[in-house]
């Protein structure tokens, strides 16, 4: 609190990004330079706008969050995270970029020629598109809010109206150089921060992250109490304690468990779990961000702007190292968030892990005020950058398929209509855990596009019918356990499990359901399959002497 | 589907399309039975390539929540001061990932090139 740094950083963070949206802006002519950025990215740029884009909120905050929650079984979060990019090479890159479908209903009209199945396309990538903006909005509330004190409103607010006015204007030639550029300082401002954390944990004679007896103090702490909760002391006494109330800690004493918090404790932080239902979630998830990175409308989009088939594989393999190097990078913090903000487990607040660590650990002096700043720049790259490209891509499929045939008017119209609908659900419903939304929009990714790009890209059998069959099923269930889990009762034990991590049996029923109805509707199967699975798997070289849209 | 894939084959010269330079293309590609059996074959070795490299993934990083299950002397174990689990999960996972995926990009483009020499030598 009280860190003069933090205001001017965000205010150039964001000023930078509106700047080189302006720039972009002056080069964007045409309606295809505000689509697919004329196609003229170079590998190395478009690799780090991926990369750039695809740290989102969830990333940058809410897995250091979660690890310091959780613990161990909660690293398959980054680790899915970056195999999503590996699912992505090995079954869809190449074939997604030479199909020259620019969304995945282009796909499905290229690939089935079916206009039911287009809309049906359409309606999921704005639900996973909306479902995906509402947390990076929150997290800037939220940013903004611990950083600053100002209210939570403005920062979801702040980050929705720069967001679609940089969109609406510059299109997506303009949020390459935004992207590219944003990828490079969420590193830097991850990594530069860690340095120093780690040379203070060393300096401090490397207190234990996982203590027997549980977290404890690192330095006198006072928390306010945000729900009415009961305490539970290290002697096993309880104490009720009331919202609002402030409690003083010493320094070494250790952190009460607070029954409205969930968290774990002792050894369960530090080792894996191995009960069932635990078994089954860690599966669930590994399936669901492996697979659901694939059907993510905004990764989808990136390809397009590679020129030919092959560089689409390169700049997905410069990806995944760019996205497997920034991932090194939230475990540490929320392992040291265990030393020195135990009192975020008090509060539940864990996704401000990273942005009250540099503070926390190396104290108000300059250094630890400048990186906080820092931080909270980085913070703010990641809104920017994540909601640009899930608006570009939800704006994209609103304004060829609902509102008319994709011009630049168009466009912008449906930057401004995309853009409104998550910043007022970011406004009305607060509490949502970042990380976990993020989650369910993985496991209805992974439910709905990944059966129909991979079955579509490697199986001539799939019919339009099945397809969508298939879509409906499998985004059905997972949406509905989407449902449930925000809006629904609390549940316990095997339906907890079924509901929170859906991917593990909603994934395989997609699959299930495509194959059976396609194959029920043989007789559909499209004439020109064998034309388009050449165009799909022959290399461009090959086919070349002939115009390629 | 088979009967699909012959009329095809057979009208191929006369197809109301051929002025569309895409539709052309195509058929350049695609005029003979051989053609067609090729693009196949690309297919499927591509194919079996990703399930291969899939199977690897799925193995070195799926095996092992069952594996910390199964054996949990393992997961107790220290490596440099470091709980095993955390270093596999935390550090070595992304080395792992990078590794498969250039193994693939490798292999991938061979078979691309095994294939149009295939292609290339009976036109020219």
């Amino acid at each position: 609190m009280g860190n003069p740094y933090v205001v001017p950083a965000i205010v150039v963070v964001t000023l930078v990004t509106v700047a080189i949206g302006f720039y972009g802006l002056k080069l964007a002519r045409t309606t295809s330079d505000f689509l697919v950025a004329s196609r003229s990215v170079s590998p190395t740029w478009n690799a780090a706008a991926i990369g750039g884009e695809y740290l989102s909120a969830a990333s940058f905050l809410g897995v250091a969050g979660l690890i310091l929650k959780y613990g161990v079984d909660v690293l398959w979060y980054p680790v899915g995270f970056a195999a999503g990019y590996l699912a992505l090479l090995l079954f869809v890159a190449a074939p997604l970029r030479r199909s020259g479908a620019f969304t995945l209903p282009d796909f499905c009209q290229l690939r089935l020629g079916s206009r039911g199945l287009r809309k049906l396309a359409t309606a999921f990538v704005v639900f996973i598109g909306w479902l995906y903006l509402v947390p990076q909005l929150q997290g800037a509330g939220l940013t903004l809010t611990t950083v600053t004190g100002q209210p939570y409103a403005l920062g979801a607010l702040l980050v929705g109206a720069v967001v679609t006015c940089n969109v609406a204007l510059g299109g997506m030639r303009a949020i390459t150089f935004v992207q590219a550029f944003q990828y490079w300082l969420k590193l830097t401002a991850l990594l530069v921060p860690a340095i120093f954390l780690l040379l203070q944990w060393q300096a401090d004679g490397r207190p234990a992250v996982a203590a027997p007896d549980g977290p404890v103090f690192h330095t006198a702490t006072s928390v306010v109490i945000e729900h009415d909760a009961t305490l539970t002391l290290a002697d096993g006494s309880t104490v009720v304690v009331q919202t609002g109330q402030r409690l003083e800690f010493a320094a070494g004493e250790p952190v009460p468990e607070v029954s409205t918090v969930d968290e774990t404790r002792g050894p369960d932080w530090l080792l894996p779990g191995d009960s069932d239902t635990g078994l089954f979630a860690t599966y669930s998830l590994i399936l669901a961000t492996f697979l659901g990175t694939m059907g993510l409308p905004h990764v989808l989009v990136r390809f397009y702007t590679n020129p030919d088939g092959n560089a689409a594989r390169r700049t997905t393999l410069v990806v995944l190292c760019l996205v497997g190097l920034f991932y090194l990078l939230p475990t540490l913090y929320g392992v040291l968030g265990r030393v020195y903000t135990p009192q975020l487990l008090m509060t539940g607040r864990t996704d401000a892990v990273v942005v009250l660590l540099p503070g926390a650990a190396l104290g108000s002096g300059l250094t630890g005020q400048l990186l906080a700043a820092l931080v909270a720049a980085g913070a703010f790259a990641a809104f920017l950058s994540s909601s640009s490209g899930l608006l570009t891509s939800v704006a994209g499929v609103i304004s060829t398929d609902v509102i008319g045939r994709g011009s630049v008017r168009d466009f912008r119209l449906a930057t401004v209509i995309a853009g409104v609908a998550p910043i007022v659900l970011s406004l009305t419903i607060e509490s949502l855990d970042v990380s976990q939304v993020v989650g369910l929009a993985f496991a209805v990714a992974a439910s709905t596009f990944c059966p129909l790009l991979v079955l579509g890209i490697w199986w001539r059998g799939l019919t339009a019918r099945g397809a969508a069959a298939g879509v409906l099923t499998g985004g059905g269930a997972a949406g509905g356990a989407v449902l449930l889990t925000v809006l629904g009762p609390p549940l316990t034990g095997w339906p907890a499990a079924l509901v929170s991590q859906p991917a593990a049996w909603t994934v395989p029923l997609a699959f299930a359901v495509m194959v059976v109805v396609s194959l029920a509707s043989r007789s559909r199967v499209p004439a020109d399959v064998g034309a388009v699975m050449l165009r799909l798997h022959a290399p461009e070289s090959v086919l070349s002497g002939t115009t390629r849209r | 589907m088979t009967h699909g894939r012959r009329t095809r084959v057979v009208l191929a010269d006369v197809h109301p399309m051929t002025h569309d330079p895409d539709r052309t293309r195509v058929e350049l590609a695609e005029q003979t039975q051989v053609g067609q059996a090729l693009v196949r074959g690309l297919v499927r070795a591509q194919l079996a390539l990703a399930l291969r490299l899939s199977l690897v993934v799925a193995i070195g990083l799926g095996g092992l929540p069952l594996l910390f299950a199964v054996a949990p002397e393992i997961s107790t174990a220290r490596l440099a001061g470091i709980d095993l689990p955390w270093l596999l999960l935390g550090v070595a996972a992304f080395p792992f990932l990078v590794v498969v995926g250039w193994a693939y990009v490798r292999l991938a483009e061979r078979n691309e090139q095994d294939f149009v020499a295939v292609v290339r030598r009976p036109e020219r």
